[in-house]
């Protein structure tokens, strides 16, 4: 735990921590209204809006990548809905056909255009570059205290902390709301909670957390964290309040286990070349699930008991 | 246009052609088989299956690299693919009857992690010395520049295979489709049809990979069904359109991409189905978006016209511009709102109408024929004309309207 690990691996470690925490507390509520594949549509529909963004301003700065992505994701919100209403089609089916065809044309776009050539390219955007954003002007924990050294940490950092806060106040703001509606839409309306308004503002906290996100650590880790961490957490409570900090522990330590396996599980097998940290953090929320599957206190569907569910 | 058109004509060289036949029967059994699974609400499915190929296809290149051959050959891969992907299919089903994870959560969960694995797989397989040429990162986005001759029959075979197992298993697969339980009392095992039917998308999905790569299948497998279920009522028929639209989508697709560069075949396929796909949302004759429209004006038509007409029949003045735009233009009315000859007759009958249905509501109190009322319909088609007498006989002589003079 010394100099080289705040050079090389503190500052991965802690955006892919973040980038998993804002990712997994919207996909609680995701997964409980049954939208926990909205994640999924977003961050292929991020792809069109980065290419459409660069197309417009020319640059691969961060505020127009940001800004084209978060366009793209509330456009394919309302296509889907927009689908889904015209013509009477189930919320799945609207979905694959709005997320596919927008990948489809960003995919087009990208190779018409010459946005090849500058780093921009399908791969990045899938598997992100959590190994490249290292701190190089650290030279050991003390460098947390150097103002200096601060200045050179890399941007990813600032920024996904500013939208992890962001997704935390909306959600502590929202919370009793977001409660009700994601229980009882109908209760909450009653109530005069704007639910409708609500949904779509998940929605797009959603996307923010999942933009933000995607620049640094690529759509795996958003697909994955929206869905596995808290699907997990909800195998091991029956509260919500719970099941949301349960969430934010397996997303850290999904996080924090996949970096380290990713970096230095290689080399315990004699291996030089680490292996991809995105993949190996996705990996590793999976086996959280899995176990979560397999013995997580409340598994079983409510009226089911052990042994019906055991057949 | 030369070179699109010679590209449709298969004119535009050997590969461009053996591309456009092999995209025209993915297409086809890609939509075919794709039905069952959006008729069965389950769509995306094939999303999850398609990203669970990935880790199999690395698997499988290590795999025969380990066993010292070069790891290329496409029979291997897309058999490790085909594991995968029914381990993870395997896995979605196993979480949702065993937990109580809703279905789009295991989908999801399965989608996710196996692409990430997938994709840690392939950082290993960059690492190997015959794994930087592999190319197995075709697999994400399709290759299709590099389609041979056996990539073509292997998607020919199994495609046939895979329509072929489609119509053999329709009956079942449309019962459980839309009454799992009626179709589990009929004795079917819905369990075992539902893991054929994702059985059958996993194929699809595997043959498809080499052309389309994993992403893009999914459109291949969703769009087409999802069009054809504009256009007809009937889960039979739904099939063939499907088909249909793939098959014409692979093809059109597949030309557009030959006839120019920089154009990448597999999102042009998608291109192009999606436009056939907005063409039937809007254009379709009876869940089409434009014949909504229509439907609805004829109706806010018909109720205009009557209201108008009953106006007409106790004089009073008519306000609403619209109605008094469709009396005129029916030549009901004249410009200054006086009531023309026909307007009057008109008038009268549905006022005679309006009258008779009251009678009617009296007589027939508890008949439900009166429930029919809904201010619209025509009083015979509802009752026989001897009923309708019976309520002459009760109302008195006829009454003329607005006067004679």
């Amino acid at each position: 735990m010394g100099a080289e690990f705040v050079q090389f691996s503190l500052t991965p470690i802690l955006i892919g921590t973040l980038a998993a925490i804002a990712c997994a507390l919207p996909g609680n509520f995701l997964i409980l209204r049954r939208q926990a594949l909205i994640g999924d549509a977003i961050s292929h529909v991020v792809l069109p809006g980065i290419v459409v963004a660069f197309l417009i301003t020319g640059t691969l700065g961060a505020v127009p990548m940001l800004l084209g992505a978060a366009g793209a994701a509330v456009v394919s919100v309302i296509l889907i809905e927009a689908v889904k209403r015209l013509g009477n089609i189930e919320p799945g089916a609207a979905m694959g056909v709005v997320f596919t065809t927008l990948f489809a044309g960003g995919v087009l776009l990208l190779e018409q255009s010459d946005t090849s050539s500058v780093h921009l390219d399908v791969e990045h955007a899938l598997m992100g570059n959590l190994e490249s954003l290292i701190w190089f002007r650290a030279t050991g924990w003390e460098s947390l205290l150097d103002p200096v050294a601060l200045a050179s940490l890399p941007p990813e950092l600032p920024r996904m902390a500013v939208a992890c806060a962001f997704v935390i106040v909306l959600m502590l703001v929202f919370w009793r709301w977001l409660k009700i509606a994601t229980f009882d839409e109908g209760f909450a309306e009653a109530l005069g909670i704007p639910a409708t308004a609500l949904g779509l503002g998940l929605v797009i906290t959603a996307a923010i957390a999942a933009v933000a996100a995607f620049d640094a650590v690529g759509s795996i880790i958003v697909i994955a964290m929206f869905i596995c961490p808290p699907a997990a957490a909800r195998l091991m409570t029956n509260r919500l309040e719970r099941q949301v900090w349960w969430s934010v522990l397996f997303a850290v330590l999904s996080a924090v286990l996949g970096y380290v396996f990713a970096g230095y599980g290689p080399l315990w097998f004699g291996s030089q070349n680490a292996v991809s940290a995105a993949g190996m953090i996705a990996t590793v929320s999976g086996v959280i699930l899995g176990l979560a599957c397999l013995y997580g206190p409340h598994r079983a569907r409510l009226g089911v008991g052990r042994e019906d569910a055991a057949t | 246009m030369t070179p699109l058109l010679d590209a449709l004509l298969l004119n535009a060289g050997y590969n461009a052609a053996l591309v456009a036949i092999g995209a025209t029967l993915l297409g086809f059994a890609a939509g075919a088989s794709g039905t069952f699974l959006f008729l069965r609400k389950r769509a995306l499915v094939s999303d999850a299956t398609a990203h669970a190929t990935l880790p199999g296809v690395a698997l499988a290149f290590i795999v025969m690299v380990a066993l010292g051959g070069d790891g290329r050959s496409l029979i291997g891969l897309l058999i490790g693919s085909a594991i995968t992907a029914t381990i993870g299919l395997v896995l979605i089903e196993w979480i949702v009857r065993r937990t109580r994870l809703a279905e789009d959560a295991a989908i999801g969960a399965v989608l996710g992690v196996f692409f990430g694995f997938g994709i840690v797989l392939l950082t290993i397989v960059q690492t190997m010395s015959a794994g930087r040429q592999a190319g197995l990162e075709g697999f994400l986005l399709g290759s299709t520049a590099g389609m041979l001759y056996q990539d073509a029959v292997i998607i020919a075979l199994g495609g046939s295979l895979a329509v072929f197992a489609t119509w053999l298993m329709r009956r079942p697969m449309t019962l459980v489709a839309f009454d799992a339980e009626y179709a589990a009392a009929m004795g079917y095992d819905v369990r075992r049809i539902d893991l054929l039917m994702m059985g059958l998308v996993m194929a699809v999905t595997v043959i498809g990979l080499k052309l389309v790569g994993l992403i893009l299948i999914v459109a291949m497998l969703i769009i087409p069904p999802v069009t054809a279920r504009f256009w007809t009522e009937r889960s039979g028929r739904v099939i063939w359109i499907a088909g249909a639209v793939g098959g014409v989508s692979g093809y059109v697709g597949a030309a557009l991409s030959a006839s120019a560069p920089a154009m990448p075949t597999g999102p042009l396929i998608v291109l192009t189905a999606a436009s056939v796909f907005v063409f039937s949302l809007i254009f379709a004759p009876v869940r089409g978006v434009a014949a909504a429209v229509i439907r609805h004006r004829r109706f806010q038509r018909r109720v205009h016209r009557r209201q108008g007409l009953l106006s007409l029949s106790r004089q009073e003045p008519i306000r609403e511009p619209y109605t008094l735009r469709l009396l005129a233009k029916d030549g009901l009315i004249r410009a200054d709102g006086v009531p023309t000859d026909t307007g009057r007759a008109q008038a009268a009958k549905v006022a005679r109408d309006e009258r008779r249905w009251d009678v009617a509501r009296e007589v027939h109190q508890d008949a439900g024929l009166t429930g029919r009322y809904d201010g619209l319909t025509p009083i015979e088609e509802v009752f026989t004309p001897d009923e309708i007498q019976e309520f002459d006989r009760r109302l008195g002589p006829p009454v003329a309207v607005g006067g004679l003079g």
